[in-house]
């Protein structure tokens, strides 16, 4: 089974108000059986790497101008679309945030899941219903067989999810790129659909793209973690580097916000970042963070270097690599 | 006393039946203090806020607001009250109309209140600056604003006539994580200063965390524990508040790895057919038969006050449970 690697990926938006940069230079890989997390805040060019990958940018204004998606020896970034459709939600699949607008709502979940099956696998009606069954039990829905014929608002936020994940993973994709696939469900039902996600890999060995803004699904579920900042990957590493010694001051803003349990209490002030994420016209020259960052001087004007500075630790940052405001 | 509820109940006739959504809630708030509200989605706790806020009609109990019954006044005798107890939404796009410039939003309840032209610009100007927007906020549009900043111009809108209480229902939940301790801080802040009471309702057990003095756990229209809040996170006692706990992600590997995590099984039953004794049951890895007949009432258990028949003050026989070490 192929891991997916990104190569050099750059994305632009061209638009009336001219060429947006939404992902520069964005490498990342998976490897079979294993958990990348993609983390950042909104408008850091997540989703926009997700869906580079699946090839569904909205074309125009997207385009990729550079770099290569490659499973195995295919690049998915220079596949015509008409091969592409063989490739998507076969070898790679996604799971979207919504599953509620994810769904058809005026198909029954059980055809919407036999689509993929007849589509990809050329299983005929008997037996692509048979296997959708399969598939529903698989993703811990009791009663498959009568469920097959429910409407997607007949079922539960979580049980939509379920009926998602079971449709991605119909044709035992080797790489499942999952968008904030817990962000709309309660806790309870995330803990399930996050125990039904690590169970399903541990079965079919597929490499999970896992992208969220929530360090605490980041701590669960990761191997790696890549920390993205307006359209680049800034900090990059194994999850308990990233979590014990963060390098770049983002994740370490990052880390700081969120409340780590047993911790903080009622009197206890969260780190807060200063400013908000800036907008892809109004980037910066050089560092895009350094308008929020304490460590912030002369030579942050230039693009700090993604720079391997621990054992498969990768950050972007002058500050942490140790450069001089004068060096710039 | 602040506000003080009695068994309060919020019914809804429905197709399916009668769907009490708020059923037998008791609550005190003082002022200067912080009451968490947790529990998922359709448990109740928004229509509770409403309740207090009297946007709902309310079918039983009382609610005293500075130890005055406010159930039942109409009018302008109401009329009287609302500016005490005011609102902040979790979702700051379509809370704020978007066609009104942030002066006039903010400006709003004090022109209802009936305050003159001249004093309404000079208390906006003041009320954005407690929130820390720029004087030139005034004259533009929301859009124009980012999430947190807009997520400001709620609450600026909600301290304009200096409430006594205010809900915040999930006020931070639609903002990102570092715009997220931004707001939290500033709430505690605006508290701090002016000695207002919350009732903050979240689903994020580790944002009540940060806030919370007091905590209330709510599961199908009633409370199933409640408590200090250092005490019920550390200690939970219903094996409800234990799941919930678990099941919270912890945003530390080594713990994420290490813990047992309780993963409830199944959904939230229907509200308009919950079922019969602990509502909770259904769930519930520790359920009897006697649960099945009998609706535990809320007593009090170590520290807090727990409805459930069973004692687990003393720890679940799992007992992990991480979001407290």
């Amino acid at each position: 089974m192929a891991g997916l690697d990104v190569r050099g990926l750059s994305v632009s938006l061209y638009t009336r108000g001219g060429v947006l940069p939404a992902l520069s230079e964005v490498s990342l890989s998976v490897q079979p059986g294993r958990t990348l997390a993609l983390v950042g805040e909104s408008g850091c060019g997540k989703s926009m790497t997700a869906l580079a990958i699946m090839r569904l940018l909205p074309e125009p204004p997207a385009r990729i101008i550079a770099g290569q998606v490659m499973l195995g020896d295919t690049d998915l970034a220079a596949l015509p679309e008409r091969r592409m459709l063989g490739v998507r939600g076969k070898a790679v699949s996604m799971i979207f945030q919504d599953p509620m607008s994810s769904l058809n709502p005026v198909v029954p979940v059980g055809q919407q899941i036999m689509e993929v099956l007849r589509r990809h696998e050329n299983l005929s009606g008997r037996a692509a219903r048979t296997r959708a069954a399969e598939l529903l039990t698989l993703v811990g829905i009791p009663d498959a067989e009568a469920r097959l014929a429910e409407y997607p608002h007949r079922l539960s936020g979580g049980m939509c999810q379920r009926v998602m994940i079971a449709i991605a993973i119909a044709c035992r994709p080797a790489v499942l790129v999952a968008d904030e696939p817990t962000t709309a469900l309660d806790v309870t039902v995330q803990a399930q659909i996050l125990e039904l996600l690590k169970r399903l890999q541990a079965e079919t060995g597929m490499a999970l793209l896992l992208i969220t803004h929530d360090l605490g699904v980041v701590a669960e579920m990761a191997d790696e973690v890549a920390v993205m900042y307006a359209g680049r990957v800034v900090e990059q590493g194994p999850v308990d580097a990233i979590f014990a010694a963060p390098l770049h001051p983002y994740t370490r803003g990052l880390l700081g916000a969120t409340p780590s349990g047993g911790t903080a209490g009622r009197h206890t002030r969260l780190a807060d970042i200063p400013g908000s994420v800036p907008s892809l016209a109004e980037l910066p020259a050089g560092c895009a963070f350094a308008p929020r960052c304490p460590l912030a001087h002369a030579a942050c004007t230039a693009q700090p270097p993604l720079t391997t500075l621990a054992p498969q630790h990768l950050a972007a940052c002058f500050a942490a690599l140790g450069v001089p405001a004068h060096a710039a | 006393m602040l506000l003080e509820a009695r068994g309060l109940g919020v019914h809804f006739a429905t197709p399916r039946g009668l769907l009490r959504a708020v059923n037998g809630v008791s609550l005190e708030i003082e002022a200067g203090e912080t009451l968490g509200l947790v529990g998922e989605s359709g448990c109740g706790k928004s229509t509770l806020g409403r309740a207090i806020m009297r946007l709902v009609p309310i079918a039983e109990g009382e609610l005293l607001l500075e130890n005055q019954y406010i159930t039942r006044l109409e009018g302008t005798a109401l009329k009287q009250v609302r500016p005490k107890v005011q609102m902040v939404f979790q979702d700051p796009v379509s809370s704020l109309n978007p066609r009104r410039r942030v002066g006039s939003l903010v400006g709003q309840p004090l022109s209802v209140a009936g305050w003159s032209r001249r004093d309404i610009a000079d208390r906006v100007a003041e009320l954005l600056a407690q929130v820390s927007l720029p004087k030139d906020a005034m004259d533009r549009y929301p859009h124009e604003f980012s999430g947190g900043q807009r997520q400001r111009i709620g609450i600026a809108r909600a301290l304009a006539l200096s409430p006594k209480l205010v809900i915040c229902d999930e006020p931070v939940s639609a903002l990102d994580v570092s715009v997220r301790a931004q707001v939290v801080n500033l709430l505690k802040d605006i508290q701090d200063r002016l000695g207002v009471g919350y009732l903050f309702i979240s689903h994020d057990l580790s944002v009540v965390e940060n806030v919370a003095d007091r905590l209330m756990v709510m599961y199908l229209g009633r409370v199933v524990e409640q408590g200090r809040a250092a005490d019920v996170l550390a200690r939970p006692a219903h094996p409800y508040t234990h799941a919930l706990l678990s099941a919270a992600p912890v945003a530390n590997p080594a713990l994420a790895r290490s813990r047992q995590r309780v993963v409830l099984q199944g959904e939230l039953p229907s509200p308009v057919n919950p079922p019969s004794g602990c509502t909770f049951r259904t769930r519930c890895p520790y359920a009897e038969a006697r649960c099945a007949a009998e609706a535990p009432a809320l007593r009090p258990v170590g520290d807090q006050h727990v409805a459930c028949h069973f004692d687990f003050s003393e720890g679940f026989a799992d007992a992990t449970t991480g979001v407290s070490a």
